[in-house]
């Protein structure tokens, strides 16, 4: 369980740094390829990847995706945070039913 | 150009959320490569660790092909991101999860109960209901 939660935490950095890095994107390659931020960000989404990857094998596949869903969350916060969007009740009302959702969806499927 | 920013930011945002949409479509036939292979390795090794499965990404087609189309979908979320507000768009990502629960339904032939149904209908509502604009 602790491997999801980590897991999803270190994805939702990625995905700030993935938005970071895709505002900073021009149309060559080397603005690619030097793009620090972009990297950071697809080595975290794919750390993340490694943790669920690990957590599948050990069999924690019922609470595993509403966990990584937990990434939604902090990434709502992220985003004011690091990018000042808005947080509206309809972003926090949106996750609270994909969360929900997603636990259903896991709870019937085991 | 005639558009006005108002209309090129209408029209950037509709193509960001398309551009989630296809990234979700790809993100859930990667999932289920990934699930097959990641099994595969269960199967294979008694108690995988961190480099069992830092390893397989390369040497199990599932992984490696889940992995690759993974990829694809990554590049996509970041065309999206570009764009559009991180905190809408990721949050629909959890899309993925209805498409694998079709795709599962179809060639898996996985069964479908209402239990299954409801949480389907959960997250297409909670992905409609983030999009709103707070009307001011």
């Amino acid at each position: 369980m602790a491997l999801v939660v980590v897991g999803s935490f270190i994805g939702s950095f990625g995905a700030v740094l993935l938005k970071a890095g895709a505002g900073r994107l021009e149309r060559s390659i080397h603005s690619v390829i030097t793009n620090w931020r972009l990297g950071a960000g697809v080595v975290l989404y794919g750390l993340s990847s490694v943790f669920f990857v690990l957590a599948t094998t050990k069999g924690e596949l019922t609470i595993l995706y509403p966990l990584v869903s937990l990434g939604y969350l902090w990434t709502l916060i992220w985003a004011k945070l690091f990018f000042a969007e808005p947080l509206t009740r309809y972003k926090f009302l949106g996750v609270g039913l994909i969360l929900a959702g997603v636990f259903m969806l896991k709870l019937s499927s085991g | 150009m005639a558009a006005t920013p108002a209309a090129t930011n209408a029209a950037q945002r509709r193509r960001a959320l398309l551009l989630v949409f296809f990234c979700t479509v790809i993100g859930a036939f990667s999932q289920i490569l990934i699930k097959t292979g990641a099994t595969e390795l269960a199967q294979q090794v008694a108690h995988p660790g961190l480099i069992h499965a830092a390893e397989g990404m390369f040497t199990n087609p599932y992984l490696f092909a889940g992995y690759a189309l993974y990829g694809v979908s990554a590049v996509l979320m970041v065309l999206a991101l570009r764009d559009g507000e991180l905190s809408m768009l990721y949050p629909v990502i959890a899309l993925t999860y209805v498409w694998v629960s079709v795709l599962s339904f179809f060639i898996f032939r996985e069964s479908l109960p209402p239990m299954k149904l409801s949480g389907i209908s959960l997250i297409v509502i909670g992905v409609a209901v983030l999009g709103r604009k707070v009307k001011s």
